[in-house]
């Protein structure tokens, strides 16, 4: 064991304790010097303040690129994590700025100190390849997570909500502990790396089984795929717009990351194949069923769902099948595939919520028929909206159409020769065909359905207009030009 | 300068945004000066370039990591179709002068698919072929839910999701062939000179091919196209059976045949008198033709006579393809500028001279207003258009039709056959779509004092005089369009095909 540096630990978990810091001084702001403001200034003052330690984080992370690893892989720095801890800071500041007009809770710096911790739990997530840190950060993110769904105490979904997330998850990290503890025991290390060295063989220990499938269980409850995303609606319509909007994009873009690198580096050399003609066992054919599963429930049930939120919470776990794909693909080229991917699609995703925050607080809903003829009234909201949307069907040229051909082309790359994973690929895209149908409702609603009466008007207030144009304009222009968003990605 | 079609397109739809609220002529001005300078731009390139061969208009790369190109090129055939569509997009425009509903929209959502179609016809990469086709489906989707007819949402909604089930076919295809290619290349002449595996051929083929022949109407998978053009406004209608469906016909030729010649080829063995892809869809192109004329013999509603139509001339163009000779290929780009004319002729009149006067459809309602009489200016542009369409010597419709059999006496002699057939068929349901709509027995005797329809406008007739000369003038002159096919169709793009099967 060497001896602990602890000027190089602080230097490397630097934007972490940034984080912290502006988190903690959020809060003291909030309760000494700002309770009796409205609640305007205070989500200003709070959410600025935030921002501003978000974007110091970012500098640092730009600025100082390190390359490190701390203690046999407890914390590790290189491109690819800065990069990811970068789009999770920026995810961060946009679902703070969606968070401004709120006023489902008075408790502003409890609000804005829990994103924040959640942000720093996601970030070490990211940034390391130990077993232990892996759970207790994914443990912050996920606790800080079920209080930013119960958050509207005046809501009893949101509540409910809570209560559901909570229990499940609750589960689901016992199922990821149980199967940690066995790789523990089969390669008595934690490090990802050491444990990938242990667990090599030509066959594959029934004890390993039992762990890749706990683990992809856990991770799998996080990621929302089916089976494991009874939380998804329920969480997605009773949370706060904000925390939804988080929960769907910044938490996504983390939990997928991790996916990866447990699949890819703790597990590899189990991986055995899902090509169809010959199915190999190990934890791809686990996951490309896993995949296979929530490609189909996810788009099948979104046709049937009348509430936006629900929506896209069906959709939420198709899409979680489609990237999915580039996990049982694992290739390099597949981790950019994925990261370009989750990206966009968080972009996207906080776009949907952002104009939903608009829209619920005003009609007092989030139904389809809440949408009708919204054009009229909010024209760039819509336009944004319609981005969003178009985004998330895939359609070009913006991002959604990028990040899944990609996706597609490296899964196809992953066997040369072979095409192994084109049933998979195949069935993406047929049920990418699927999806346009319940996204194109969505849009009927907004341009084609005229306007009730008595669903009221709606004013869009110019921060989130700016908010949500600056985000279509993102995923416009990442769908125009990928190589912006692709050549940050080291892997390549 | 070619680019321009498509940049002015696309900023003349973002423009269009930013004009005043509720100017409704200025909106129809500004549309129409884009939809000018586009056609403008289209015109001078065809007049300057003479020989057909291609001719490349930018090429940068786009996604350097995928080998992925921004890539403009045009050839003869290319050039034919983007002259269609700058002609049907003016007189599109010209025939929406009545659009007083959202007409910043309107035109918005227009000029935003018309630079996606140019955008597909000077595409050289087939990323971005893909990229622009499917741009294509979403302006086509609004355009009819919000200004359609009959059945608009589910007609809009069931266009959208065939066009994109095509596409997504496509998408399988085209991801498969630049996996296996393996060459990190997206530039069509480079896959196509890639020699993929006889089996991969096989099965990559069909794919593609019935991708595209589903926008183009390929009879099974033909029944979005009546529905959609009904349910479409005037101007969206011509659109679609001008040019969309061009889209898919030209896809198949461009990127299905060219890039899989071998699929056209012997399966060496035979069910049911089949023996190659070829076989298949050359039939189902034949019944298509059939099937179409005869239904759009029984049908009680105008435009549904158009719109089956429309599903019986886009066979032609099918079986074209398979013919697989250079008289039959070329007969078939003929006949895609042809039909593209015509049935925007034939769709102007019926929905925008008639239809938005009378506000019937009915054919048995609209023999007894005596429209002959009413609106001569419609009878006659719809006596032209028929004759056109059903082939008549002088105008569009004969030459192209006449190559196209002559390419199908060559390969399959039976088939031909049925072709006249249908040719005779199409003859007798425009005569009685023209006798029962213009020229009917029946009167009108009770109600005479209805307020008299609008007489027809000046942006009609001049719309409808454009179409009409379009399709005389090479009727008349084919050569002026052969020049620059037929050196095309013996370019290098089409080496493959030519080894191939080729006769």
């Amino acid at each position: 064991m060497t001896a602990i540096n602890y000027g190089q630990l602080l230097q490397v978990a630097l934007p972490e304790v940034i984080v912290v810091v502006v988190a903690l001084t959020v809060m003291a702001i909030d309760l000494f010097f700002l309770r009796k403001y409205t609640m305007r200034v205070r989500f200003a003052v709070a959410a600025g303040l935030a921002s501003t330690g978000c974007a110091g984080a970012i500098l640092r992370l730009l600025l100082a690129p390190g390359r490190a690893n701390i203690l046999d892989g407890m914390l590790i720095a290189n491109p690819l994590t800065d990069l990811v801890q970068v789009a999770l800071l920026v995810l961060t500041i946009l679902t703070l700025f969606i968070s401004l007009d709120s006023t489902f809770t008075e408790h502003v710096g409890e609000y804005v100190l829990l994103i924040l911790v959640a942000t720093v739990g996601m970030m070490f997530l990211a940034g390391s390849q130990d077993l232990l840190v892996i759970f207790i950060s994914l443990e912050l993110l996920s606790l800080s997570l079920y209080i930013l769904t119960g958050f509207d105490k005046r809501s009893p979904q949101s509540s409910e909500a809570a209560l559901k997330y909570f229990l499940f998850g609750g589960m689901s990290a016992a199922f990821l502990l149980f199967g940690f503890s066995l790789l523990y025991g089969l390669s008595n290390s934690t490090n990802l790396m050491h444990i990938a060295s242990a667990i090599q063989g030509p066959s594959l220990n029934p004890l390993l089984v039992i762990a890749i499938v706990t683990t992809a269980i856990g991770i799998g409850f996080k990621v929302a795929a089916a089976p494991f995303h009874f939380w998804a609606p329920d969480v997605y319509q009773g949370a706060p717009a904000p925390s939804a909007a988080f929960i769907a994009s910044g938490s996504k873009v983390a939990s997928f990351f991790l996916f990866f690198q447990l699949m890819a580096v703790g597990f590899a050399g189990a991986e055995g194949s899902a090509a169809l003609t010959h199915v190999v066992r190990g934890w791809a054919p686990v996951l490309a069923m896993v995949a296979t599963l929530s490609m189909l429930l996810g788009n099948l049930v979104a046709i049937r769902q009348s509430s936006l939120r629900r929506l896209l919470a069906y959709s939420a776990i198709a899409h979680a099948g489609y990237m999915l794909i580039a996990i049982v693909a694992h290739t390099q080229e597949s981790l950019a595939a994925l990261l370009y991917y989750v990206v966009t699609y968080a972009f996207a995703t906080l776009g949907v919520f952002g104009v939903i925050a608009v829209v619920e607080t005003q009609t007092g809903g989030d139904q389809l028929s809440h949408f009708d003829g919204l054009s009229r009234q909010a024209p760039v909201l819509s336009f944004c909206m319609s981005i969003f949307i178009l985004s998330l069907a895939g359609i070009p040229p913006l991002a959604g159409f990028f990040g899944k051909f990609y996706l597609f082309v490296s899964a196809l790359d992953a066997a040369p020769g072979s095409m192994g994973l084109l049933w998979l690929v195949v069935l993406a895209i047929a049920m990418s065909a699927v999806s346009l149908y319940y996204y194109l409702k969505v849009l009927k609603r907004i341009y084609v359905a005229s306007r009730s009466v008595e669903a009221g008007e709606i004013r869009s207030p110019i921060l989130s207009q700016l908010v949500m144009l600056l985000l279509a304009g993102a995923v416009m222009l990442l769908g125009c030009a990928p190589q912006l968003l692709l050549r940050w990605i080291p892997v390549l | 300068m070619l680019a321009g079609t498509v940049y002015i397109s696309f900023l003349g739809a973002a423009g269009m945004l930013l004009l005043p609220k509720g100017s409704v002529a200025s909106a129809r001005i500004f549309a129409l000066s884009t939809a000018v300078a586009a056609f403008a731009i289209a015109l001078a390139t065809f007049v300057q370039h003479r020989t057909g061969e291609m001719l490349t208009v930018t090429r940068v790369p786009w996604i350097p990591s995928l080998g992925i190109e921004y890539y403009l090129a045009a050839d003869g055939i290319s050039l034919t179709l983007i002259l269609l569509t700058g002609i049907i997009a003016v007189t599109g425009i010209l025939f929406s002068w009545n659009i007083e509903h959202r007409t910043k929209e309107f035109f918005a959502l227009y000029l935003l698919l018309i630079g996606a179609v140019y955008g597909v016809f000077l595409s050289y990469d087939l990323f971005l072929i893909f990229v622009f086709y499917e741009i294509v489906i979403i302006p086509k989707y609004f355009l009819i839910a919000i200004w359609g007819s009959t059945r608009r949402e589910y007609g809009a909604m069931k266009l959208a999701l065939y066009s994109f089930v095509g596409s997504a076919m496509v998408l399988i295809g085209l991801i498969a062939a630049y996996v296996v290619a393996g060459a990190k290349t997206t530039t069509l002449g480079d896959l196509a000179q890639f020699s993929f595996s006889l089996h991969f051929q096989m099965l990559a083929f069909p794919l593609v091919f019935v991708g595209f022949a589903i926008l183009a109407g390929l009879w099974p998978f033909h029944t979005w196209a009546p529905t959609g053009h009904v349910a479409a406004p005037t101007a969206a209608s011509m659109l679609l059976a001008g040019v969309v469906m061009k889209l898919g016909a030209y896809g198949c030729l461009r990127v299905a045949m060219t890039l899989f010649p071998l699929g056209l080829g012997p399966w060496g063995f035979h069910i049911i008198g089949l023996g190659s892809w070829r076989d298949v869809f050359a039939l189902l192109a034949v019944i298509g033709i059939i099937y179409g004329a005869l239904v759009a013999l029984v049908q009680k509603d105008f435009k549904f006579v158009v719109g089956y139509s429309s599903v019986s001339h886009m066979g032609f163009i099918l079986l074209g393809l398979m013919t697989l000779n250079q008289i039959g290929l070329a007969g078939a780009v003929l006949q895609m500028f042809s039909h593209g004319i015509l049935a925007g002729l034939l769709f102007a009149v019926v929905g925008r001279m008639v239809y938005a006067r009378t506000h019937t459809r009915e054919l048995a309602m609209l023999g007894p207003m005596d429209l002959n009489n009413v609106i001569p200016f419609a009878a006659i542009t719809f006596v032209v258009a028929g004759m056109a369409s059903m082939g008549l010597p002088g105008f569009s419709g004969f030459v192209a039709e006449l190559m196209i059999l002559i390419g199908v006496w060559r390969a399959y002699p039976i088939l031909a056959v049925f072709v006249g057939i249908g040719i005779v068929i199409g003859v007798v349901y425009i005569w009685r779509a023209m006798q029962s709509a213009f020229f009917s027995d029946a009167r009108l005797e009770s109600s005479p004092t209805e307020t008299p329809l609008p007489p027809i406008s000046f942006p009609e007739r001049l719309g409808a005089i454009i179409l009409i000369g379009a399709s005389v003038l090479i009727g008349l002159y084919p050569q002026m369009l052969l020049n620059i096919v037929i050196p095309a169709l013996n370019s290098p793009l089409f080496t493959g095909l030519r080894k191939g099967s080729w006769q």
